[in-house]
């Protein structure tokens, strides 16, 4: 049986204390495979947020696991868990957050640096991973000469330029219009998303829910709904 | 715990610090102009502060001689209070003495053919070995034996005395004066006055004195050792024998803490320190700031939050020396600029200078750096999704 990309099981997170303490996340459990776009879906405050940095890395649970291709990642060191997320996980933001004196090129390189390849290696591997996403001629370029469009596609470059198996997606068109979010999705779908790699895509937005595989619903930090398939809604 | 393991120091970290450094052009400026002024003032308070504590002991660096027998109550080389003659006799007869000399070394008023009248320093060599002689740039050292002889020393206030050469004549308490040489020494005095050696007989023949007419004994220890027995053996006298380096440094002492002139110069040095490091600070800071969520970034993505504090450590340092560099550097260029046309101008950068800036341009750099470092460590990747 193939192993699970991603496994949750039973995760629970609270914020605060005494009064204030708030139940972000309940007894939340779902599975993501390989070769899948999964989207999580559901209001503002509901929750999406928080299981996504659970499962990828950032947050720790207050209780329940998160196991990766098998591996439980909250027993993992601290060291060892931003190894993972370097090695295993790939972010795009919502905001994108290129740095805004890089260039393009140097901005997907930069997981490249933190994994100790050579400067102008990585540069390389910039490049070849803005080709994927068609702005290689735009390498030269700071990301204020972006339109927002691009700067997401140079996000994306630099979550996969390291080919890693899972891929985070927060919010990837909140900041675009109807038409660049669509042809966003659509490209990660079908350039992106492969056998080996499972996409994590946190939205609120319906206009893309046709490209999905999997979408999970939350509310109020639970499961309310899992839909399978090509037609998920 | 945040634990540094050199193994995270890669040149693409460093790089990738210094690009991110170096390309927000506005505050890289910002920070190198705070550094660099606050260094140039340092090290123009300091080298000031050197200079003046240089000069102040001309007499001893250019009379050169090892060991300087004085009264107790002397401060500075200018104020000598005089020394009876059974002193010079009594240091004669200390074992380890290989020789002592009287000096005289006074000030008085010289009347110029013009008939003004300029303040000069004299100073008056034993007659019979002329220890601590200059070295002539005109004239013949003999000469200074023959009638009313001065040699005159070339220096920054030459030209006060109306840029005398040999065979001008001028008095001195109404007794004739003759420049039979031009001479040249290590350092001008202080105070801004020319200088004229003559033997100690005629200074003290010329020069009205008080009773005792030694300025200071001079002596030739026979080995450095002896130095300390000697020290001992005039101390047993009631007097004081100083090596001269012991004399530089009490004098340097007395216009340190005595005149208030340390004081001023330490406020003005910390004045520049704090300066540097509000504007360094404060700046490097607002980079951290506005970078924050982008670190925050860094760290999500996987970067060890030693890996980001080797960059900013990077960052501050590179900031600092170059600070430090450009700093160093004006200075000495407006102190070479200054001295061409204000030959009396006594800035002087020591080691002791480029060392005390180069600590607290370290304290900056650390301070800075610091702040950052805290910003850094405190941001979740969290933080980041959550906006």
């Amino acid at each position: 049986m193939a192993v699970a990309a991603i496994q949750a099981q039973g995760l629970n997170k609270w914020f605060g204390e005494g009064e204030a303490k708030t139940h972000a996340v309940k007894d939340f459990s779902f599975e993501a495979n390989f070769g899948e776009l999964l989207y999580i879906v559901g209001p503002s405050g509901s929750g999406k947020t928080t299981l996504l940095s659970m499962i990828s890395g950032i947050l720790r649970p207050s209780s329940g696991t998160v196991t990766v291709e098998g591996t439980d990642i909250w027993k993992l060191s601290n060291d060892a868990l931003a190894e993972f997320r370097l090695n295993k996980v790939g972010f795009v933001f919502q905001d994108y957050h290129l740095f805004p004196r890089l260039t393009t090129a140097e901005n997907v390189a930069i997981p490249q640096i933190l994994r100790k390849r050579e400067w102008n290696a990585a540069i390389q591997d910039g490049l070849q991973n803005l080709e994927i996403v068609g702005l290689k001629n735009r390498a030269d370029l700071l990301p204020v000469k972006l339109s927002g469009g691009e700067q997401q596609r140079v996000a994306i470059a630099r979550a996969i330029v390291g080919r890693p198996d899972i891929l985070i997606l927060d919010e990837p068109t909140a900041s675009l219009d109807g038409d660049t979010g669509q042809a966003i999705v659509k490209f990660v779908k079908a350039n992106i998303l492969n056998e080996q790699r499972c996409i994590v895509i946190v939205t609120h937005d319906a206009r893309i829910s046709a490209f999905a595989n999997c979408i999970i619903t939350m509310e109020d930090g639970r499961l309310v709904g899992i839909a399978q398939g090509e037609n998920a809604l | 715990m945040l634990r540094l393991n050199l193994e995270s120091l890669t040149p693409g970290i460093l790089k990738l610090g210094y690009k991110l450094l170096v390309n927000d052009r506005a505050k890289f400026i910002a920070l190198i102009v705070g550094i660099t002024f606050a260094v140039f003032l340092m090290i123009e308070m300091t080298s000031l502060f050197s200079g003046a504590m240089y000069r102040a002991s001309a007499t001893v660096i250019n009379i050169g001689a090892k060991v300087w027998v004085m009264d107790p109550a002397v401060r500075t080389v200018a104020n000598a209070i005089p020394l009876p003659d059974f002193v010079l006799d009594e240091v004669r007869s200390i074992p380890g003495v290989k020789y002592a000399v009287p000096l005289y070394s006074g000030g008085t008023l010289v009347k110029m053919r013009d008939g003004t009248y300029q303040s000069v320093n004299i100073v008056g060599l034993d007659d019979s070995s002329l220890f601590g002689r200059p070295a002539l740039l005109e004239g013949n050292i003999s000469d200074i034996f023959a009638e009313n002889g001065f040699f005159v020393v070339k220096d920054a206030e030459f030209s006060k005395l109306e840029n005398p050469t040999i065979g001008t004549e001028f008095e001195v308490n109404d007794h004739r004066g003759k420049v039979v040489g031009i001479a040249q020494v290590a350092t001008s005095g202080l105070f801004g006055v020319p200088t004229l050696y003559t033997t100690y007989n005629r200074a003290i023949e010329y020069i009205p004195t008080a009773r005792f007419t030694i300025s200071y004994v001079l002596v030739e220890p026979k080995t450095a050792e002896d130095v300390a027995t000697i020290e001992r053996q005039v101390a047993a006298m009631g007097y004081l024998a100083l090596s001269k380096d012991q004399f530089m440094q009490r004098i340097s002492n007395f216009y340190t803490y005595q005149t208030g002139f340390g004081i001023n110069i330490l406020l003005m040095t910390a004045i520049s320190f704090i300066v540097g490091l509000s504007i360094s600070g404060q700046t490097y800071y607002t980079f951290i700031l506005e970078n924050i969520e982008k670190f925050g970034a860094l760290k999500a993505i996987g970067a060890k939050n030693r890996e980001l504090v080797y960059m900013i450590m990077f960052q501050a340092a590179f900031t600092a020396l170059t600070g430090l560099g450009l700093g160093i550097g004006l200075c000495a260029v407006l102190i070479w600029l200054a001295k061409l046309y204000l030959p009396t101008y006594g800035a002087m950068i020591t080691y002791w200078d480029l060392g005390l800036a180069f600590v607290m341009v370290v304290i900056i750099a650390a301070a800075s750096g610091y702040a950052g470092i805290r910003k850094v460590l405190m941001i979740e990747p969290f933080d980041i999704f959550r906006g």
